[in-house]
C-alpha cells in the first residue's frame, strides 16, 4: 500500500550532495513531492527532508540506497503521524481585489494567513500550514484571481526528544573509538 | 570538505603521534604530492593514458619511474579494465590516470563495471584549471557529475593541499567494506602548486562504515535454522574472496555438509573438484544447483545479491526455502530476496562465528540429488560440448584442454558472450582469485586489457584470456600494449564469425533472424604479427592438443585463434523471466 512518507536525510555539507541523493529517487522513478534543505541543528551536517508516495517496502530500500552514499551520515524516515510539519505557501493577488470588498480579508483570517506586504498594485498574503490547508486558500482566492503562487518543500521536526542524529553520532564515536 | 571537522579531530592521542611519526612535511608541488601519496598507499603499477590536463602529474610521474611503473595503455578504456584485472588477482587497489574530457569519459564504461563487480579502483583524471570550470573549456567535462551514479564516492580537487587527503580517503573508501571505485578529479592549478606535503592514511569517515559488527543474536538465529535444515543449499559469492574467507568457507561447509553453488563471481572461491562443490547457479549455471534451489529449505546466501541473472523470476525463486544471508552491505539484505534471517558484516567474521556453533552434520542423500541432477547434463550437454561427434569444434573442449594443460591453476580471464559462459564452466580451479570476468555490466572488450592486469598482478601464475571475435574487437588496440609490456598472455579466441550470445538469442527467441551479428572478420593472425604476437589458427580437432602445447610452450604472448562451430550454443539455460528450476538442457 503506498501513503506518504517523509525522510531527514543528514550529510556532509559538500557540493553535488543534492544529485546523489535525489539520483536514488529517479533511478527508480520515484517522484520527489517536495524537497527541502538547510543546514541541521548540529553544526557542519546538512539535513534534507523529503516527502515521497510510496510503500512502507519500497521506502525502506530507499532509505539503505541513500545512506550508502559515503557522504551520507543517516536517514531516517517518519510518517506524518511522527513528526510536526509545515510548508509555506505565498499568494500575490491585485489589491484592487482587496478593496472591492472583505471576502479576502476573512480568508486571511480565517485560513490564519496574515498580510505581507500591501502596494498599490498588489498585496502579497503569506500561509504556513499542511499543503491540504494551503491548497485550500489557493483555491478560494483564486476566486479573486491569484497572480503568482508559491509553496515551499516540506520541513518537519520529529516528536522525539533529542535529534535523532546527535545520538547516532554518540554511538558511532563510542564505537569508532573502541575500534581504534 | 576534507578541512578536518570537529568530529575528526577526536582521535586519541597515541593515534596522532604515530601519524606524526609517518609523515614529514615537505615543500612540492600537487602532481609530486600525488606520487608521494600513492607509494604511501603502497602502489608501485599503474595504467593510464596522457593528455592536456594532466601533464603535470605525468611531468611529476617521470622522476618516479623507479618506483611507478606506469602502464601506457591504448585507450583509457583498457587503462580501466587492466587496473581491475590488476586488482581482481591481487586483491590490491587499481590505479588509472587518465585526462580531463574524453579521457575520462573514455574511462566510464570501465568504472561502471568495477562498480557493479565491487572492485576496488582509484581513478585519477585531469580536469582543467579551476577558474575554467564551467566555462566549456577545451577538453572539460563534469567528470564528477558523470561519474557520480558509478563511483562508489568521487571528488574534486581545486587545491594542492587537498590532494593526500582526498587519496588517503580514495583508498580507504576502495578498499574498505564492500569494495569500489573511486575517482578523484584534480584541476590542472591543484596540479601545479607548490605547498607543504604531508600523508596521513585515512582511518575513519565519520559519514562512513565499512561494516558493521556481527549481530550475535542474527549468528544464533542463523545456527539454528542451519542445524533444523533438511535440505540447506550455500550460495558462494565474491564476498568471500573479496573479505579473503576462503579458508573460513571450507570450514564452514566441512562441518556442515552442506552443498554449496557459487555465482559467475564466487567462482574459484573454493577448489572445483571439493566434494561439496555443486557448481554453477544462474542463466548459464548448472542443471544441480538451478533446480535445488527450489526444493532447498534453506538457503545460505554468503556475500553475494542475488543478481536477476541468478535468480530469474523472483517471485518462482527459492520457494521452499528460508533465507539466511551473510552480507556486508546493508542495501543488498532484503533488496532482492527476502532474509528469514539477515547477517550483517564481513564473512570473514560471521562465518567463523556460525562455524563455531553449529552441529557437525553431513548430508549425503541432499547432496547426492545434485549428483544425480549432474548426471543428467553431463550426458546431456557435457558430454556432446566436450565429446562432439559433429566435425566442428566447440568452445567446451578448447576450454578444457586449455585447463588441463595448466593443470587447472591458471587464471583465466574471459570477455564477454558464449565463450565467456563456456569459460567459466568448464574451467577448472585449485585456488582462488583464478577467475577475472565482467559479471554485472557484462562489458565486452573487458577481456584482453584485463587479462594483461591480470598477468602483470600475478607474473608468476599462467593468465589465458578467452575471447569471443566481436569482443576481441573492442579493445584488440591493447595488442599494442600487450607487445609494449611483453607481457605472456594466453590469448584464446574462440572465433564463431558471429555475435555468438546475441546469435543465440536471435536463434531462440527470435526465429533465427540474425539481424547483424554476423561478422566478417579481418585476418586476426595477421593482426597479431604486427604487434609481434605469435599464434597460430586452428580449425581441426586432431590439431588442437599440439597447438595448446605450442601456446604453453611459447615464452611471451600467444594468439591461439580456434575456429569454432558457427552456430554453437551455451546450454543449460534458464530463459529470461522464467524460474530457475524450469532451466532448459536444450
Ligand atoms: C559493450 C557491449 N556491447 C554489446 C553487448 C551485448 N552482447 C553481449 S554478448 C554479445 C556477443 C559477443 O560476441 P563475441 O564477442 O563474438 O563472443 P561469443 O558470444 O561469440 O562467444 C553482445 C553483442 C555487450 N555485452 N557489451
Amino acid at each position: 500500500m503506498k501513503q506518504e512518507f517523509t525522510l531527514s536525510i543528514y550529510s556532509e555539507n559538500h557540493v553535488g550532495l543534492l544529485n546523489q541523493v535525489t539520483t536514488v529517487f529517479t533511478r527508480r522513478h520515484i517522484n520527489i513531492e517536495s524537497l527541502t534543505t538547510s543546514e541541521s541543528a548540529i553544526p557542519g551536517i546538512h539535513k534534507f527532508t523529503i516527502v515521497v508516495f510510496t510503500s512502507r517496502e519500497q521506502v525502506n530500500k530507499l532509505l539503505l540506497q541513500i545512506e550508502k552514499r559515503i557522504d551520507v551520515i543517516k536517514a531516517y524516515v517518519f510518517t506524518a503521524d511522527e513528526i510536526v510539519h509545515q510548508e509555506v505557501a505565498l499568494y500575490k493577488v491585485k489589491t484592487e481585489a482587496l478593496l472591492n470588498g472583505n471576502e479576502i480579508e476573512r480568508l486571511v483570517r480565517q485560513y490564519g494567513a496574515r498580510i505581507l506586504e500591501v502596494t498599490k498594485e498588489y498585496t502579497i498574503i503569506e500561509k504556513t500550514g499542511h499543503k491540504r490547508e494551503t491548497q485550500e486558500l489557493f483555491d478560494k482566492l483564486d476566486h479573486f484571481g491569484v497572480q503568482q503562487f508559491v509553496r515551499s518543500g516540506r520541513i518537519a521536526v520529529t516528536k522525539l526528544k533529542d535529534e535523532l542524529l546527535s545520538n547516532y553520532l554518540k554511538k558511532l564515536e563510542k564505537e569508532k573509538s573502541l575500534l581504534d | 570538505m576534507l578541512a578536518a571537522s570537529s568530529f575528526e579531530k577526536m582521535e586519541t592521542q597515541t593515534q596522532t603521534t604515530m601519524e606524526a611519526k609517518e609523515t614529514t612535511r615537505k615543500r612540492m608541488s600537487g602532481s609530486e604530492a600525488l606520487m608521494q601519496s600513492l607509494l604511501h598507499e603502497g602502489v608501485d603499477l599503474l595504467f593510464g593514458y596522457p593528455g592536456g590536463a594532466i601533464m603535470p602529474v605525468y611531468d611529476a610521474l617521470y622522476h618516479y619511474q623507479d618506483k611507478l611503473n606506469h602502464i601506457l595503455t591504448r585507450h583509457e578504456q583498457g587503462a580501466v579494465h587492466a587496473a581491475q584485472g590488476y586488482a581482481r588477482v591481487t586483491g590490491k587497489v587499481g590505479v588509472c590516470f587518465v585526462t580531463s574530457g574524453p579521457g575520462a569519459t573514455n574511462a566510464v564504461t570501465g568504472i561502471a563495471d568495477a562498480m557493479v563487480d565491487s572492485t576496488p579502483l582509484v581513478v585519477i583524471s585531469g580536469q582543467v584549471g579551476s577558474a575554467l570550470l564551467g566555462t566549456d573549456a577545451f577538453q572539460e567535462t563534469d567528470v564528477v557529475g558523470i561519474t557520480q551514479p558509478i563511483t562508489k564516492w568521487n571528488y574534486q580537487v581545486k587545491r594542492p593541499e587537498e590532494i593526500p587527503e582526498a587519496i588517503a580517503k580514495a583508498f580507504y573508501i576502495a578498499r574498505s567494506g564492500r569494495p569500489g571505485p573511486v575517482l578523484i578529479d584534480i584541476t590542472k592549478d591543484a596540479q601545479f602548486a607548490q605547498f607543504d606535503f604531508e600523508y596521513k592514511p585515512t582511518k575513519k569517515v565519520r559519514s562512513y562504515t565499512p561494516k558493521t559488527a556481527v549481530d550475535k543474536d542474527k549468528v544464533a538465529e542463523a545456527v539454528r535454522l542451519i542445524n533444523l535444515a533438511k535440505k540447506p543449499m550455500a550460495l558462494v559469492g565474491q564476498g568471500v574472496v573479496l573479505g579473503g574467507a576462503e579458508s573460513e568457507l571450507m570450514e564452514f561447509l566441512t562441518k556442515t555438509g552442506i552443498p554449496a553453488a557459487w555465482t559467475l563471481l564466487g567462482l574459484s572461491a573454493m577448489p572445483s573438484d571439493f566434494e561439496q562443490n555443486v557448481g554453477m547457479l544462474g542463466m548459464h549455471g548448472h542443471y544441480g544447483p538451478n533446480v535445488k534451489t527450489n526444493e532447498a529449505d534453506l538457503i545460505i546466501a554468503i556475500g553475494m545479491r542475488f543478481d536477476d541473472r541468478v535468480t530469474g523470476n523472483v517471485q518462482k525463486y527459492a520457494t521452499n526455502a528460508k533465507v539466511v544471508h551473510l552480507e556486508i552491505d546493508p542495501a543488498e539484505i532484503n533488496k532482492i530476496i527476502y532474509a528469514d534471517v539477515p547477517v550483517l558484516g564481513d564473512v570473514k567474521e560471521s562465518l567463523p562465528m556460525i562455524t563455531s556453533m553449529v552441529s557437525d552434520n553431513q548430508h549425503e542423500e541432499w547432496l547426492a540429488e545434485f549428483k544425480a541432477c549432474d548426471k543428467i547434463e553431463e550426458q546431456k550437454i557435457i558430454q556432446p560440448e566436450l565429446h562432439p561427434v559433429k566435425e566442428g569444434l566447440t568452445m567446451g573442449e578448447v576450454v578444457r584442454r586449455v585447463t588441463e594443460k595448466y593443470d587447472d591453476d591458471a587464471i583465466v580471464v574471459t570477455d564477454v558472450g558464449q565463450h565467456q559462459m563456456i569459460a567459466n564452466r568448464y574451467f577448472k580451479f585449485k585456488q582462488t582469485r583464478s577467475v577475472v570476468t565482467s559479471g554485472g555490466l557484462g562489458t565486452m572488450g573487458f577481456g584482453l586489457p584485463a587479462a594483461l592486469g591480470a598477468k602483470l598482478g600475478q607474473p608468476h601464475r599462467p593468465v589465458c584470456l578467452f575471447v569471443g571475435d566481436g569482443g576481441f574487437q573492442m579493445t584488440i588496440q591493447e595488442l599494442g600494449t600487450i607487445f609494449q609490456t611483453q607481457a605472456d598472455v594466453k590469448i584464446i579466441l574462440l572465433n564463431n564469425n558471429f555475435l555468438g550470445m546475441v546469435r543465440q538469442w536471435q536463434e531462440l527467441f527470435f526465429d533465427r533472424r540474425y539481424a547483424s551479428t554476423e561478422l566478417v572478420n579481418p585476418d586476426f593472425q595477421t593482426i597479431a604479427r604486427g604487434y609481434g604476437i605469435a599464434g597460430e589458427k586452428v580449425s581441426d580437432r586432431e590439431d588442437m592438443d599440439a597447438a595448446v602445447e605450442r601456446m604453453a610452450q611459447h615464452k611471451g604472448a600467444y594468439l591461439l585463434e580456434v575456429v569454432v562451430e558457427k552456430e554453437g550454443n551455451v546450454f543449460p539455460m534458464v530463459p529470461a523471466g522464467a524460474s530457475v528450476s524450469d532451466i532448459r538442457l536444450e
